[in-house]
């Protein structure tokens, strides 16, 4: 992956997190915000390095917390936690297929809420939870799942944009050409 | 199998969670104040965006739609007009009365009006960001309300910005009293039904059979936050519980804090 496509990353982090806190998406009906920072996670953990992952992680982590009336860091370790398992069991996991791209974002998205809620509950904090939380998660989780297989293929669109093509390699090779005989030859 | 690239990573996020969680309360506001700022671009182009639309809508409102909403704005300017002149003659006549009784006079009410600019990125909060912030002048536990009634209450103030906790969210209880009965009680945090942020859970100080349906929620003005008499809400159904030792209502917000846009802030 190229230096686009990081950018673009941490880009699609930065306006996703922005857009949680601006459109209603499912709020009127379930108080659900579209967010995808889980599955975004997820996308780096599988395709780039450890660094990547990690900068994308605490990134992320803080943006939501910035925004939100969590304490600062709250977040951070949930969604590191997240892409240091993926990308530790990545060869584990068929990542090319849209199935498996599908259950790893609806697992991500249902995980680092209860991740957060775990960290939240060592703090002093006292989040609005109850009986609907489960029904937030698994919506959540839907959420991503969806997002998940969308995100692989439009970072695939804009690697194959920005990135270079690969040279095609003839098999033609000059000490192997078969020099006809002059029987051959043409008349 | 972890290499030592994994085990220091891992060391470094934990050590790093931890020392922001411990950060002291001051602290952590100027830290989430200075990540947030990234964010000031994005809340600027929305802003433009929002006052590009508003003049687009301007220019394509007919003039009779216009005209009929200023001669409907004009007799509601004149009947809060009278409405205005009978609550100056009733303020006169409680400062007198206070004044009588040597209680501290009540002073006047700031209004300041503030666009509703971002919603908490999460579930499990209640709060709502507004373009205004310490540099307006606004500071934590100032009170925030619509036309409706009751919003929440200011719980950070930034230098351009401040997140209000909104009514049924931890930080923010409110102490109320039941217009008819009287009766007092405290709003609690959370949701009592799916989805349904208009709905909160008021706990009664002691079992109150007068309680029922339809009575009007309003703040007591005890706990020296929110002034009395701001409206909160309907009550929809009562219960009893520790053996009738309680009453516990559900109420029905009378701002719908899902479809905020404006909201009025409260300050001395």
């Amino acid at each position: 992956m190229n230096r686009f496509t990081r950018i673009f990353l941490f880009l699609a982090m930065w306006l996703s997190v922005f857009a949680q806190t601006q459109f209603q998406g499912l709020r009127d009906l379930v108080q659900v915000p579209i967010a995808i920072s889980p599955a975004l996670v997820s996308y780096a953990a599988l395709t780039h390095g450890l660094g990547v992952t990690l900068s994308l992680g605490i990134l992320g982590g803080l943006w939501v917390d910035s925004l939100s009336a969590s304490p600062v860091g709250v977040s951070v370790l949930p969604l590191f936690l997240l892409g240091f398992t993926l990308h530790l069991q990545r060869h584990l996991i068929l990542r090319d297929q849209g199935f498996a791209q599908f259950w790893v974002g609806l697992g991500a998205g249902a995980g680092v809420p209860l991740l957060t809620l775990g960290v939240l509950s060592l703090t002093r904090s006292q989040p609005v939870t109850g009986g609907f939380t489960v029904i937030h998660l698994l919506l959540l989780g839907m959420i991503n799942g969806v997002a998940c297989p969308f995100l692989f293929r439009m970072f695939d669109f804009l690697h194959r944009v920005f990135d270079y093509r690969p040279l095609t390699t003839s098999s033609f090779r000059p000490d192997r050409e078969t020099v006809r005989g002059r029987q051959f030859r043409p008349r | 199998m972890l290499k030592r690239t994994h085990y220091l990573a891992l060391a470094g996020v934990g050590l790093l969670t931890l020392a922001l969680l411990n950060l002291p309360e001051s602290l952590q506001t100027r830290v989430k104040s200075a990540i947030g700022a990234s964010f000031l671009p994005l809340f600027g182009i929305r802003a433009a965006s929002d006052a590009l639309l508003d003049r687009a809508g301007y220019q394509v409102l007919p003039r009779s739609t216009l005209i009929d909403n200023l001669l409907r704005l004009e007799r509601e300017n004149a009947e809060l007009r009278v409405t205005a002149l009978q609550g100056a003659d009733a303020l006169a006549e409680n400062q007198r009365l206070r004044a009588t009784l040597g209680a501290a006079p009540r002073g006047p009410w700031h209004l300041k009006l503030a666009r509703v600019v971002g919603r908490d990125p999460t579930t499990w909060w209640r709060t709502l960001q507004i373009n205004l912030g310490s540099r307006d002048n606004l500071k934590p536990d100032h009170v925030v309300m619509s036309g409706a009634g009751l919003v929440g209450r200011i719980s950070q103030a930034g230098l351009t910005h401040s997140q209000v906790a909104l009514v049924g969210d931890a930080e923010c209880g409110v102490a109320v009293v039941v217009k008819e009965t009287r009766d007092l009680g405290i709003i609690k945090p959370g949701q009592t039904l799916l989805g349904d942020g208009g709905l909160v859970e008021m706990t009664l100080l002691q079992n109150c059979p007068g309680i029922m349906a339809g009575q009007v929620v309003l703040t007591s003005g005890l706990g020296g936050v929110f002034p009395a008499g701001l409206p909160v809400g309907t009550i929809v159904d009562t219960r009893n519980e520790d053996g009738n030792v309680f009453t516990t209502a559900r109420v029905r917000l009378s701002a719908n804090l899902n479809r905020l846009e404006e909201v009025w802030v409260l300050t001395p």
